[in-house]
């Protein structure tokens, strides 16, 4: 909502100045988004005198002019023909800057004289177009003081403070002039002028009658419709003052018939239309539109509606989406000579509905969705009638009114002690009820409140909202803080294990040198096929940008999109990591919380040889370690060769325990990559944190350590190359569960002395007595056991 | 008897000229060997009287331990001797570079959640969540938002395609689904805070279409506007870590709150891209809040006539981008490795009340 100062005064009669109305509007929950004071970008601008004016030496255009500031004279050369001695002007000094151009002004030197300043035309500071010559301010303007009064003197400038308004949706009743002007009042900043509007008699009868022709069920779509006909209008532009209104909130002025509305809905908050008469054929009626009836809009497009919007129509056809928009084909232009104005009172939530199923954003929709005052319809049709028979001429007919006004608003049953029980402030009961009375509410005192919200709110629903009436007028900013009892002593820990788990993950990812990301949850479909997403069913029916346009199923390809885009901008090798979720379908809750990191790119060169960065190990030494940081031990869930598809084939693996996958990794498989447009290599792994079985908070047993010493011993396989080294170190394990503390692979060797298609692997057992030191032969006797265990998986000892 | 000392300063020099342990090992075997001089002299002890012996016994056990003791000093020294040309052979360019490693680094949505949590913990919230695919149930109508109603506009919703089973669902727009949740599934009293991601059709250079809230909500038998002022002025100087910050409610409007309130933070914006708080003529917004709609707290089965509370949601990176000078929400998306580093937090920069929230 936009108006100025002088527009709320033709309501409001108050001594308050701009930032005081501002404030108060925002207290009371008007929020002001601005408030723009022309006279803001001039107050650098001073009055000046020209004290003598001759032609400049060198420049027969040009003059020599020694102008007072007030303190002393300046030597400003001019090239207005006007400028001569005794005239007062807008003296803008170096350091200011000119409106029209942005430009700071500079000492300079014009034709070989220095020139101290500026002497300004009404188009340099944004005032008119005039720039024949420079500004003449009255005589009695002082010099030396800003030149804002003085231009406001002289009629150049207006001094009317512009307000930008946002109104929320509950407030209908504020998209008007009238009506925040009604709001400040009933908060004491001034007294509401309350002028009634004067009905004008009709002339003849209306040869036009309305109906509302509505089925049971939609009876309330149209309560009232009221109308009546101007003939002999003659339509052409509004008059000055009008236009200038409109254009000092940056309204367009279109033709006196239409501006005759678009004030009333701008100072009233009352939408209205006005038919070309002769463009109609017989009576008008309010009624649903059929399905799939077509109107052709103001705004020059075609509508197809259906049963649940309401349309205007004649004897023949709809003529417009009733308090949306009028038709075309029957609107008012330069022609039109007989008039038909419509004023009706229709139902916000049918309004709401057909503007959003037409995406028809437009005035009327704004304030009928919003609910207007059903008790303005009449007055707001005589309003028009008197406009335009001032500004058009003609002659009006009797009012023709179908329907009722609807009945007002129940009673809500309200108990004063609510403000403060809960609004938490005390207002004396007499100040509750004399709030409520000031906004228009009708209040019966019968112990409990009987309050009656005035015709102009629907948004007052129950005891609530008589609170926040209450609250918002006496002053939110009294309301005192009230603390909080505090639950206990010391504070109970509240995160969930999932949410510690994040939590640790992402502090054990960062401490390996990964940094964390935050991606969107959308991705393009392609890359969602990629990782076994892309379905219909993840799909979003309106995303913000064709490739974000698929729920994604990995976070993975978040990753490597956001590496490829940093290897474009030259950092090629990274660690990244993103805890969030990934969706399995468009279910809510069917979307799990995976912690998932890439490596990419080369190892960096260095004097010292270092490792892989981006390699499988790399990953699985990543993997292992977050895994523990999280369960807080070492993962004894077994790992499996292979991952799913986006994964390199023979490069990557998984950890499951029965059929719960906790993770999966491995190096990236190259067509994925390709697709990401990644050029060095890239692996990674998914963290499936919902899938970690709970480490239940069981207690450590006694420590209990052995106190015989232990001992190694090293044996070397020769194993079919495709046997796992995992599996071995099983075998060897599982040869004396008992003694055998650890089993490690250390060695790995493929080639010369070992015959083709086979592998020396080498491990190191770590065998730990418990009960006695053990004796040669029962040493000698594991070693066979181990020996025979390995020999199951094909494996015999190196010779 | 001067043999005695001559020899034991024959010995001793030779000791302290022994270049090696080897040339050691031999002055000892020479000395104090079987067949050494010092043994020699030791073994006339026999054939001295009782007499004799009482004088002369001390002064050969003297030499002989003055010999042990000089070549043990000796070879200690000759070791030490040893360690140092090794050590000095061994001499590294301590100024070569060490094995890179990344320093990681944590979100700042990460962080300022974690600041935010450990605030609402000591006040006693939990933390609760909800799934990024939400009922429009839950949504929008049980938080009194119907169909048709205006607010809908409020919040342009990302849609989700119709499910095998029919049903449709949308990208929740805000956290309250998990109040409606934790409604439904709680008996009050209720004091949760829902952090997470939300989601609007919105893109330009301060919005963008995923974004973070954490919203608190309190349901009690007098929970009243005065502990919601309470609760955010707190959370409020808690979290921004100054004193003297200035906070302005005022009358506002959501369907799910009645009264509605919105905050605001005294801040002075008058330097172009800096933001100062606790001074200045501007006002920079939060977020809303109010006491929750009676219909609301109906609507999750809450018996309204019993049980009154309040919600607030702020926004996550907003509150990041204040409290850490971060310009652009947009970014924080982007993944671009230099700002993650910038803007990142080190791994174990944990925020404790404590330790204070932020370093």
């Amino acid at each position: 909502m936009k108006f100025t100062l002088s527009w709320l005064k033709e309501h409001l009669d108050t001594d308050a100045d701009a930032k005081t109305i501002g404030a108060r509007l925002t207290a009371i929950g008007l929020e002001v988004e601005s408030i723009t004071d022309p006279g803001a970008v001039l107050k650098d601008f001073i009055v000046g005198e020209v004290i003598t004016a001759e032609k400049h030496p060198n420049a027969d255009k040009l003059r020599l002019c020694s102008v007072s500031d007030g303190k002393g004279t300046l030597q400003i050369v001019c090239g207005a023909p006007n400028a001569r001695a005794g005239i007062k002007v807008v003296l803008a000094r170096p350091g200011t800057t000119i409106p029209a151009s942005g430009d700071v002004l500079k000492l300079g030197t014009i034709r070989g004289v220095e020139s101290r300043g500026m002497m300004c035309s009404a188009r340099e500071l944004l005032l008119g177009e005039d720039h024949d010559g420079i500004i003449e301010l009255k005589p009695g303007a002082k010099v030396g003081e800003p030149a804002v009064a003085a231009l406001v003197d002289a009629g150049l400038l207006a001094n009317d403070p512009l307000f930008d308004v946002s109104i929320t949706p509950n407030r209908g009743d504020a998209a008007s002039v009238y009506g925040i002007a009604r709001d400040l009042a009933a908060s004491g900043l001034g007294t509401l002028k309350t002028d009634k509007v004067q009905p004008v008699a009709g002339k003849f009868p209306s040869p036009k009658k309305i109906t509302l022709d509505f089925t049971p069920q939609n009876k309330d779509a149209c309560p009232i419709f009221a109308g009546r006909l101007i003939r002999g209008v003659k339509n052409g532009p509004a008059p000055k003052w009008v236009q200038d209104k409109f254009k000092s909130v940056g309204m367009k002025s279109i033709s006196a018939l239409v501006d005759a509305t678009n004030l009333i809905s701008q100072d009233r908050g009352r939408p209205l239309h006005v038919f070309d008469a002769d463009k109609l054929s017989g009576n008008l009626h309010a009624r649903m539109a059929k399905d799939h009836e077509q109107v052709l809009a103001l705004d020059e497009k075609t509508y197809v509606l259906d049963g649940e919007t309401i349309v205007i129509a004649d004897d023949s056809f709809a003529r417009g989406i009733a308090g949306i928009m009028g038709g075309m084909d029957s609107g008012s232009f330069e022609d039109t000579k007989n008039v038909f104005i419509e004023s009706a009172w229709f139902d916000p939530a049918r309004i709401a509905r057909a503007g959003r199923k037409q995406a028809i954003i437009s005035d009327a929709r704004y304030r009928f969705e919003r609910g207007v005052d059903p008790q303005f319809v009449l007055p707001g049709l005589e309003l028009c009638t008197q406009y335009i028979l001032e500004w058009c001429g003609g002659e009006a007919s009797d009012v023709v009114i179908a329907g009722a006004l609807p009945p007002p608003h129940k009673p809500i049953l309200f108990d004063s002690a609510l403000v403060e029980s809960f609004g938490g402030i005390r207002v004396a009961r007499e100040r509750v009820i004399g709030i409520l009375q000031d906004l228009g509410f009708v209040v019966e005192d019968h112990g409990t409140l009987h309050v009656v919200p005035p015709s102009w709110r629907h948004d007052m629903d129950g005891p609530a909202d008589l609170v926040e009436e209450v609250v918002r007028i006496h002053g939110l900013a009294d309301v005192p803080s009230v603390a909080l009892t505090r639950l206990s002593a010391v504070a109970m820990p509240v995160l969930s294990k999932a949410q510690r788990r994040s939590r640790t993950a992402r502090r054990a990812l960062a401490t390996r040198g990964f940094n964390e990301a935050v991606t969107f949850s959308f991705i393009a479909r392609d890359q969602a096929r990629l990782f076994g997403g892309g379905d219909e069913a993840r799909q979003l029916s309106n995303p913000i940008a064709s490739d974000l346009d698929a729920l994604r199923p990995s976070l993975l390809p978040s990753l490597l999109a956001a590496a490829a885009r940093n290897a474009a901008r030259g950092f090629a090798n990274l660690q990244l990591f993103e805890i969030g979720a990934a969706f399995d379908s468009g279910m809510p809750e069917a979307q799990k919380t995976v912690a998932a990191a890439i490596r990419t790119g080369n190892p960096e060169r260095h004097w010292q040889k270092g490792d892989e960065t981006s390699g499988l190990f790399a990953v699985k030494a990543d993997l292992l370690g977050s895994l523990e940081a999280i369960t807080g031990g070492p993962m004894s869930a077994p790992i499996t060769q292979g991952a799913p598809g986006w994964y390199h084939p023979g490069r990557s693996g998984t950890i499951a325990m029965g059929p719960k996958v906790i993770a999966q990794f491995g190096e990236l498989h190259p067509k994925v990559l390709a697709v990401f447009d990644l050029k060095s290599p890239a692996a990674g792994f998914e963290i499936f944190l919902d899938a970690i079985p709970d480490t239940k908070g069981k207690a450590k047993p006694l420590f209990a350590p052995s106190p015989y010493q232990a001992i190694e011993r090293d044996f070397a396989f020769v194993v079919d190359a495709n046997v796992a080294a995992g599996d071995i170190v099983k075998a060897v394990k599982l040869a004396d569960r008992n003694l055998i503390e650890t089993v490690t692979v250390f060695d790995l060797y493929e080639g010369k002395g070992v015959p083709q298609g086979q592998k020396s692997v080498a491990v190191a057992v770590r065998i730990q007595p418990k009960d006695a030191t053990l004796t040669d032969a029962e040493i000698e006797g594991l070693a066979q056991k181990i020996v025979a265990a390995a020999l199951k998986l094909g494996a015999t000892l190196r010779g | 008897m001067t043999d005695i000392v001559a020899l034991q300063s024959e010995i001793l020099a030779a000791v302290a000229g022994a270049a090696d342990e080897a040339a050691l090992e031999a002055l000892r075997v020479a000395a104090l060997g079987k067949k050494g001089s010092v043994s020699a002299l030791l073994a006339t002890m026999g054939s001295l009287s009782p007499d004799e012996r009482k004088v002369q016994g001390p002064k050969f056990n003297g030499l002989k331990d003055a010999v042990t003791e000089a070549i043990a000093a000796r070879k200690a020294a000759l070791a030490d001797m040893a360690l140092d040309a090794r050590l000095a052979s061994e001499k590294l360019d301590v100024t070569l570079p060490a094995l890179p490693q990344n320093s990681g680094t944590v979100h700042p949505i990460s962080q300022v959640l974690e600041e935010v949590v450990a605030i609402f913990a000591d006040l006693g919230f939990g933390v609760a969540e909800g799934p990024d695919v939400e009922f429009d149930d839950y949504n929008f109508t049980k938080l009194n938002i119907p169909p048709d109603h205006p607010a809908r506009q409020m919040q342009d919703t990302f849609y989700v395609a119709p499910q095998a089973d029919g049903s449709s669902h949308v990208l929740r727009t805000h956290t309250s689904p998990v109040q409606v949740r934790t409604m439904l599934n709680t008996k009050p009293p209720i004091r949760i805070i829902s952090p997470g991601r939300t989601y609007r059709v919105d893109s330009d250079a301060t919005h963008s279409p995923m974004f973070h809230q954490v919203e608190a909500l309190v349901v009690d038998e007098a929970i009243h506007l005065g502990h919601l002022k309470w609760t955010v002025e707190q959370f409020c100087k808690a979290f921004f870590e100054i004193d003297q910050i200035e906070l302005r409610a005022r009358p506002s409007f959501f369907p799910f709150t009645e009264p509605s309130l919105e905050w605001d933070m005294r801040c002075d914006r008058s330097v172009p891209g800096k933001i100062t708080f606790g001074s200045g003529n501007d006002w920079l917004e939060l977020g809303g809040s109010g006491m929750v709609h009676r219909k609301v707290l109906e609507n999750c089965g809450i018996d309204s006539s019993k049980y009154q509370g309040f919600a607030f949601g702020f926004g996550l990176d907003r509150m990041a981008m204040l409290k850490y000078g971060m310009p652009d929400i947009r970014s924080f998306f982007e993944s671009d490795l230099r700002w993650l580093k910038h803007y990142g937090f080190a791994a174990l920069d944990i925020p404790t009340l404590d330790g204070g929230l932020s370093q």
